[in-house]
């Protein structure tokens, strides 16, 4: 009985605190950028993450002088912390455009107070994404060979190749995703733009803003406009990791050549990337204290979805293992047997308690309710989505058909320095964006304010 | 210019405005308000074809690039396998379709927009600065065949407005 009572309340709980008006919404989110002093952790945090991004910068330039040799990848492991990290940080982003696209087309009007920060952190960790698969070409300079252009070697990229399709895809993604931040921005701007009272601001915010002033032609077409991009896009995400999985299942390599790859990878991305979300938001509302905008209720939701594609992802595992069983071939059995019992057995346990035991915690709404368990939670779902990827990637390659061809796969300093470096790179680019730019979008909050004949 | 400050006030405005005859008028408001486009007589926008062209032209021209560098340009014979495998063409040819469609969304309604547009009259006005925070706003254009100075400004305030301005060109 109390239980379903907590459930009502967490139901019918608005989405805007209590005595918020257009004034104050605004004046909130503006005042967080323009006014507020920047709080001191968040320069302690800065401060770690630049150190991060330096780390990332050695590694990269001593990539850059010595080769991909220094990383731990060798035949027939040579995707190695590369690929598992592409795959991990791709899939990062899928959450910012399924808040903000796919929840848009379903009406979840919830997503108005995340979506701004759920798409930059889907645009930071492309960006970060991006980075792995470029360093991983051995001969970065040279990028452009896979992109086609008409060149005087007359040569082009395979079109065949899942490998140029990821190009495509990410290159894609990456602008899609960044044009429907930047246009979600323009009307959040020309309010900076008309709230900043320094003359420099006031430019610089206005030369974003484009000169937006809501005029009423505009917004209808901005609306459309908008819709077009999350109709858009929403195709796009799940074409998106669909492609990184066929990275995978397109070769023929024994867990890997599977059909289940496209949906359960799309289900796993979505599952990490709440689980960044979370990660991210719970300190940010707590420091800037924005319970008003993103409430419990909200929490609550994103607990959910988490629980849910947990589930699917699950069952994609329980797949994995019976069709290994099921097929009767002997290379996907033996691939099974060494998932779970070989050298690197411990990861894949290591797996299943992190990405589908412990966050079976989540059925309980009180778990879901306390901010430190869902912390906790989140962070460990993010250690066990990574772990997959470290299984599907390594465990796969390292013993193929060929026992002569078997090898081990350990990483090097420089395989954790440059993965660490992205972390720290992508919260850079975080914390400079909650100081620089209005988090919540502030006109879609206003549009959450009831009023007469709606 | 007349100011209001709520969405159901510049909307029941827009609406006499419009019954009244004026036809040159834009309203201003801090968030989309449903209905209010159609109240100053905006019917519809044509952004949704040009998007759909965009898709078209992106699906085509993303096939053909490949069509051309696998059949055309560089054709290379893998144990006879046909020259044009459409079906490993697809990947691109959809993500070149979003791609085109999505620029087409953001470009045609910024171009339709008129934007990016550093200067407008209405940014003459001291107060308009609220319309990017909680006010509302309905101005009736000098260039409308109905204008009047001394008789539209009576007629914005009949509407019962926060405030009546003129605004400099």
């Amino acid at each position: 009985m109390k239980r379903e009572n907590t459930v009502d309340t967490v139901e019918t709980a608005p989405l805007i605190g209590h005595g918020q008006t257009y004034g104050t919404i605004t004046d909130k989110i503006t005042a967080d950028v323009l006014e507020r002093k920047t709080p001191r952790g968040m320069l302690v945090g800065l401060a770690i993450a630049f150190v991060l991004t330096m780390v990332l910068f050695i590694s990269i330039g001593w990539l850059m002088i010595k080769g991909v040799g220094i990383w731990g990848i060798n035949i027939p492991v040579a995707w190695g912390f590369a690929i598992i990290n592409l795959v991990w940080w791709i899939g990062i982003g899928h959450a910012g455009t399924l808040i903000s696209a796919i929840l848009l087309l379903l009406n979840q009007h919830w997503r108005n107070s995340i979506n701004r920060f759920a798409e930059a952190m889907t645009l930071f960790a492309v960006g970060c994404a991006a980075l792995f698969p470029l360093l991983h070409l051995g001969r970065p300079w040279v990028f452009y060979w896979i992109i086609p252009l008409p060149d005087t070697m007359a040569l082009w990229p395979q079109f065949r190749s899942p490998l140029t399709w990821d190009v495509f895809a990410i290159t894609t993604y990456f602008t899609v995703s960044f044009m429907f931040w930047f246009v979600g921005l323009v009307p959040d701007l020309a309010t900076m733009r008309d709230t900043a009272k320094k003359k420099w601001m006031k430019i610089v915010y206005g030369v974003l803003a484009m000169g937006w002033r809501g005029s009423a032609r505009h917004w209808h077409r901005y609306e459309m406009a908008y819709l077009l991009l999350a109709g858009l896009a929403t195709p796009l995400v799940i074409s998106v990791h669909s492609v990184i999985s066929f990275d995978f299942s397109v070769s023929v390599l024994p867990g890997w050549h599977a059909t289940i790859f496209p949906p359960y990878f799309v289900a796993g991305a979505i599952y990490s990337g709440f689980a960044m979300v979370l990660c991210l938001v719970i300190p940010v509302r707590k420091v800037y204290g924005l319970q008003d905008f993103v409430t419990d209720r909200h929490m609550d939701y994103m607990a959910k979805v988490m629980l849910a594609t947990g589930l699917i992802v699950a069952y994609g595992y329980a797949m994995e293992a019976f069709f290994a069983w099921y097929s009767g071939n002997e290379f996907e059995k033996y691939m099974m047997f060494n998932r779970t019992q070989g050298p690197y057995g411990f990861i894949y346990w290591g797996l299943l308690l992190t990405n589908i035991a412990i966050p079976q915690l989540l059925w309980i709404g009180r778990i879901r309710k306390n901010m430190v368990w869902l912390f906790l939670i989140s962070i460990t779902i993010n250690i066990g989505m990574w772990l997959e990827r470290f299984v599907i990637v390594v465990t796969s390659l390292h013993r193929d058909f060929l026992p002569s061809s078997w090898d081990m796969y350990y990483p090097t300093i420089w395989d954790w320095a440059t993965y660490i470096g992205t972390i720290g790179l992508f919260l850079c680019l975080m914390f400079l964006f909650i100081r620089l730019m209005p988090m919540i979008s502030i006109f879609e909050l206003r549009q959450l304010l009831p009023w007469r004949g709606k | 210019m007349a100011e209001f400050s709520g969405p159901e006030q510049v909307l029941e405005a827009a609406r006499q405005a419009y019954a009244k005859g004026y036809r040159q008028m834009d309203a201003y408001s801090p968030f989309p308000v449903d209905g209010l486009a159609e109240a100053i007589g905006f019917r519809r926008t044509r952004l949704p074809l040009f998007v759909l062209v965009g898709g078209i032209v992106g699906a085509l021209s993303g096939f053909f690039l490949q069509y051309y560098a696998a059949v055309i340009s560089y054709p290379l014979n893998v144990g006879g396998r046909p020259f044009n495998s459409w079906p490993s063409f697809i990947p691109i040819t959809f993500e070149a379709t979003v791609l085109l469609a999505a620029l087409c969304a953001v470009v045609g309604m910024l171009m339709r927009n008129g934007l990016p547009r550093p200067y407008h009259p209405v940014f003459n006005v001291q107060r308009f600065e609220r319309v990017t925070r909680d006010k509302f706003f309905l101005c009736i254009e000098a260039t409308d065949p109905l204008f009047d100075e001394k008789k539209t400004l009576k007629f914005l305030e009949s509407l019962s407005p926060a405030n009546v301005t003129t605004v400099d060109p």
